[in-house]
């Protein structure tokens, strides 16, 4: 079957078939033409709508100031990179601590009841609280530990970001486990795996497989909630749009990190999709030829 | 569409639904990218007609109930349902697929409905049936072919013969015109294949329309009344149960059988 020759006999689409195929190809260039067509006519009313608006002339030049941009956008990318260095060693503590989260939930047998109930009550706790309190709680409770000590707060603020993510992570993770059919882990285990084998070669694999969506959607959310730390006085994009702001009395540096902060999610979010999409596709080719 | 596409004489859209056969299939293709699987298939059943179709894995059984219930899109040619052509453009599928009662292999229960929730879905949903009377009709179907006490249980409790009489009742519930069986047995503990398979012999005694994949060659011999071999996305050779199981004329259909009957 490997030769890709043309098949043995000559197949050439039937009058009706090509008929058909103009058919549809003329009703999927209608519905493109009539979704651009209402996508225009939104875009003119709204943007006619904003436009016309008594306060816009204020509005534009409070939040739209082009010179103010410009001027601030190199304080504001050098805060970004800030950001990003957080969110970078936050992927790895979330990924690392989630997982040993999920596991430890995942556990059998009374033996293991107090790491269970530990690793529950971690979730349980760290789900409830808001991010904005976790951070203001590290970051100006753990250096009153000890003041002769001084923490960089975008160290803290990491901490805090993975504290509350990982709890996130492990739950979604555990979902996927479970997820996965018991005959998987019966398979395995009368192969003679041990359990921690069996979920590191088998049921991991595959429940991780199932659940990437819905952690490339907590990923998405984490890239933007590392704002946050500017709480604590980092100088990341946001703080620096702050000084900025504050410099000016103009608040467009927030809508110049607003937007670096979209433009940094855009790739992931583009990708989360695909990988549903293609997910959504392989899950219904269940059929036999 | 102009008449130089019709081959077939009585075919334009309104032809008369008296008289036209349930199925009518002319030169179906359909192709996965390079992988030509259906060749060219006609084949025709008739009113109260128990069509069996036979084969090997890969032979295009599947695909060909596939495109019948509209699950994939034909490459060439027409279906037509009752003299209805299913396969043109503006046809709206969800009500040709209402008219074809499928069961699967799998038997594709809702695992978070109970038996005459599932049986009465598409009755309450898409036929507008009120819920007491689709309820009354549930119960009298389940009742009859021996699953009266499972009615308020949920898929999970029942054996899978069970389970696979439940989805049959679910496919007749609404009285469909023709009823699609792709290897409904095929998942099946061989003791539980019998309570199948006689549900399915009394619906052809209550004068169902019924095109069916199987394995199950004992079967297809007592109960079809023709037997349709499909090889390499063709239809080979078709007949009477007698005719095919005794006299095969194709050497194809020879070999398939030996090798399926040897088991």
């Amino acid at each position: 079957m490997t030769t890709g020759g043309a098949p043995q006999i000559t197949w050439q689409p039937s009058a009706l078939e090509l008929d058909r195929r103009t058919h549809r190809r003329k009703a999927s260039g209608r519905s493109v033409l009539i979704a651009l067509v209402s996508t225009v006519i939104f875009a003119v009313v709204a943007g006619t709508l904003v436009l016309s608006s008594p306060g816009w002339d204020s509005v534009r030049e409070t939040f739209f100031n082009l010179e103010i941009a410009r001027d601030s956008l190199p304080k504001i990318l050098e805060g970004l990179w800030l950001n990003i260095r957080v969110l970078f060693f936050a992927t790895i503590g979330v990924a690392l601590l989630g997982t040993l989260l999920a596991v430890l939930r995942s556990l059998r047998g009374p033996v293991w009841f107090p790491l269970r109930a530990l690793a529950a009550g971690y979730t349980d706790l760290f789900r409830g609280l808001p991010v904005l309190i976790v951070l203001y709680l590290v970051g100006f409770g753990i250096p009153a530990l000890d003041p002769t000590q001084r923490y960089p707060a975008a160290v803290l603020g990491t901490i805090g970001i993975m504290l509350c993510y990982s709890a996130y992570v492990a739950e979604v993770l555990r979902a996927g486990m479970e997820a996965v059919h018991p005959s998987q882990r019966i398979a395995a285990r009368s192969l003679g795996l041990s359990h921690a084998k069996t979920l590191r070669l088998v049921v991991i694999p595959q429940g991780l497989r199932k659940v990437i969506p819905a952690l490339m959607n907590d990923f998405v959310s984490m890239q933007k909630d590392v704002g946050l730390i500017s709480v604590l006085g980092a100088v990341d994009a946001i703080r620096a749009a702050q000084i900025v702001q504050a410099q000016t009395y103009n608040f467009t540096p927030y809508v110049v990190a607003g937007l670096l902060f979209v433009a940094l999610s855009f790739p992931m979010i583009r990708l989360t999709d695909y990988v549903s999409a293609r997910m959504a596709k392989r899950e219904q080719m269940g059929g036999t030829v | 569409m102009s008449a130089d596409t019709d081959a077939v004489k009585p075919s334009s859209a309104s032809a008369p639904r008296a008289g036209s056969p349930v199925l009518k299939l002319e030169d179906v293709h359909k192709l996965f990218g390079d992988n030509h699987v259906l060749k060219g298939v006609d084949l025709t059943v008739d009113a109260h007609e128990v069509v069996v179709v036979i084969g090997a894995s890969g032979s295009g059984k599947s695909t060909l109930m596939r495109t019948i219930n509209l699950i994939e899109q034909v490459d060439d040619g027409r279906i037509l349902l009752s003299g209805d052509d299913i396969t043109e453009v503006r046809v709206d599928v969800d009500r040709v697929r209402a008219r074809i009662g499928v069961v699967f292999q799998h038997f594709n229960l809702f695992p978070h409905m109970s038996v005459i929730d599932n049986v009465t879905l598409a009755a309450r949903q898409v036929h507008k049936v009120p819920a007491a009377q689709a309820r009354a009709r549930g119960v009298e179907l389940l009742t009859r072919f021996g699953l009266g006490e499972k009615v308020d249980t949920y898929p999970d409790q029942l054996s899978g013969g069970q389970q696979q009489r439940v989805a049959i009742v679910r496919a007749i519930l609404t009285d469909p015109e023709l009823l699609l069986l792709d290897e409904i047995t095929s998942a099946l503990d061989p003791m539980l294949v019998g309570e199948v398979l006689d549900l399915v012999r009394s619906l052809k005694d209550g004068g169902s329309t019924i095109l069916m994949a199987t394995h199950e060659m004992h079967f297809a011999r007592s109960v079809a009344d023709r037997v349709v071999f499909m090889h390499q996305g063709r239809i080979l050779e078709e007949g009477p149960p007698e005719q095919i199981f005794g006299a095969p004329r194709e050497a194809a259909t020879q070999e398939f059988l030996a090798r399926i009957m040897q088991r």
